[in-house]
């Protein structure tokens, strides 16, 4: 741990950030090291294991391998962090069932015993959304802001896992109407635009996309009409699995619906931090938000470029 | 939960059901749902049933009910897990930890879909993520990570083989490969027999 920095997390990635969208692992890494938090890597580190699918299969397996990603923070002794709600639902609910039941805490270190290891539980699993909100504060965060985008109409989509289940999450019981990630969003000057059921799932979660992905596109032709509806340039989310339902899943849209949807829908996708880092000036690069390759068949899968155009005075 | 309760739900709720998969629903503690008014709150606040043929409140009543037929149809793998359901119930029932604690018992059973199976068996086990880098399928997106100026391997199960053995080893510890192996049999007997069913 660096004395330089004013907060320390322990970085745990999950699955989609860094194996399909390390933009979003960039700009997460680069924006919390601008505001003076440190990210450590969590060596060793696996699935989380996804809460709606490896769970569904085994309980006590999801138990287990949670235990063990979290203990990997507790080794280094900082709280294990994640830009993912499907991580933050598994690492958050496996360490309140942990909190709460002793017995099961006893068992999950018997099985740790064997590879060495062992669950204390003393440190909060935390969201990258929550640190910004509940850690920092707005106020920290507004020091930062360079530039601002008035002309921006942004639709946030929270995603289910970061407010829900309530009872275990830091938001005082608010599931319904959340407004954390909408306040973080106007800092940056952009309109956060009310959409129709706009705190509905993106259907990629619970194993749907896997079992039947006509039936996760479903959800997500829903969710994009009612953002078309109202006129968003973008949309902005906080959550890896999230954003490629609503990015790779709007190419599916395109393409199971295409005789229901009208046009066919082109709206960018932009994880929080990349939106919050062009707001602090940080160089794009560092953001995920410039393509530096020939790759094809690789994220994102619907251009930015309109977002670019319209914050193209602010890119450095 | 006394023995007595035990009983009770065993006689008076799975009455009608083997005994085999009524003794599971009880173990998994799914009698939490005996306090179910059958309100439809949770099937009005499901965003799947709203395109799809499941019925959160249905599933609900078959599991009471010890209905078998839960188990099969694909309809339980259909919840996305919002947790609408479970935050509205006005019984308190945690309605989504009881469609996932009735997919386990799918899975025991061997009801598991082909992705499914693969995604657990064949990814998840064999290299500790959900969603791998590794292989030769997968360089492009190495080569992506490589291109934002990170590692072309995060620094997770992937680039430490030792880790992803201490994760089989928990998995097998604590019945995940045994479990998987397990489905994987069942899943050809069933398929075996309603090849024959069929050329009868
Ligand atoms: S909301 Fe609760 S009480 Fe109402 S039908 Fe669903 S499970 Fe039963
Ligand atoms: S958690 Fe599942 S069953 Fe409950 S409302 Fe959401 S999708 Fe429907």
């Amino acid at each position: 741990m660096s004395e330089d920095y004013k907060w320390h997390y322990g970085f745990f990635l999950g699955c989609v950030i860094p194996n399909r969208y390390p933009m979003i692992e960039a700009s997460i890494r680069s924006v919390f090291d601008h505001l003076g938090a440190e990210m450590l890597d969590l060596p060793g580190a696996s699935c989380c294991p996804a809460p709606g699918v490896f769970r569904a299969f085994h309980i006590p397996t999801w138990l287990v391998i949670a235990a063990r990603n979290i203990s990997i923070a507790e080794e280094i002794g900082v709280n294990p962090i994640t830009g993912c709600n499907g991580c933050y639902g598994t690492l958050r609910d496996a360490w309140y069932e942990l909190e709460h039941e002793y017995e099961l805490k006893k068992e999950v270190n018997e099985y740790l015993a064997k590879i060495g290891r062992t669950y204390k539980g003393n440190l909060e699993p935390k969201h990258v959304v929550q640190a910004l909100y509940l850690d920092m504060g707005l106020d920290h965060l507004k020091d930062y802001i360079k530039f601002t985008f008035s002309d921006l109409k942004i639709a946030v989509h929270y995603g289910c896992h970061i407010v829900k289940p309530s009872d275990k999450r830091p938001w005082d019981g608010e599931y319904e109407v959340p407004r954390f990630l909408d306040e973080i969003v106007e800092l940056t000057g952009a309109k956060s635009v009310d959409y129709k059921d706009k705190y509905m799932c993106c259907g990629a979660g619970g194993a749907v996309r896997t079992a039947v992905k006509e039936v996760a596109a479903d959800f997500t032709r829903e969710k994009l009409m009612n953002i078309r509806e109202v006129g968003a340039d973008i949309i902005i989310n906080c959550c890896p699995f999230c954003h490629l339902q609503l990015d790779l899943g709007q190419v599916e849209v395109n393409n199971f619906y295409a005789d229901i949807i009208g046009e066919p829908f082109n709206i960018p996708v932009i994880y929080i931090t990349q939106l919050l880092g062009v707001a602090f000036g940080m160089d794009p690069n560092l953001l995920g938000l410039i393509k530096n390759h020939e790759l094809t068949g690789v994220s994102p899968f619907i251009s930015i470029d309109p977002f670019l155009n319209i914050i193209k005075n602010q890119l450095i | 939960m006394s023995e007595n309760v035990n009983k009770y739900i065993k006689r008076k709720v799975y009455k009608k059901t083997s005994s085999r998969i009524a003794q599971k629903f009880v173990d998994a503690g799914l009698q939490e749902i005996r306090a179910c008014i059958n309100c439809g709150t949770c099937t009005g606040s499901c965003p799947s049933g709203r395109r799809t043929a499941y019925r959160t409140r249905s599933a609900i009543r078959r599991a009471l009910t010890g209905d078998e037929s839960v188990l099969k149809d694909i309809d339980i793998w259909l919840c996305s897990t919002c947790y609408y359901c479970y935050e509205r119930c006005p019984r308190n029932i945690p309605v989504t930890d009881m469609i996932i604690k009735l997919r386990n018992i799918a899975v025991e059973e061997g009801y598991i879909l082909d992705s499914h199976f693969v995604l657990a068996n064949n990814i998840f086990y064999a290299t500790g993520h959900g969603v791998p880098a590794t292989g030769e399928n997968n360089k492009k997106w190495r080569d992506l990570r490589e291109s934002y100026g990170l590692p072309p391997l995060p620094p997770t199960v992937h680039s430490y083989p030792e880790a992803v053995k201490e994760c089989q080893e928990l998995m097998k510890a604590v019945g995940f490969k045994k479990l998987m192996d397990n489905a994987a049999k069942l899943k050809e007997e069933r398929a075996k027999a309603e090849k024959k069913d069929k050329e009868e």
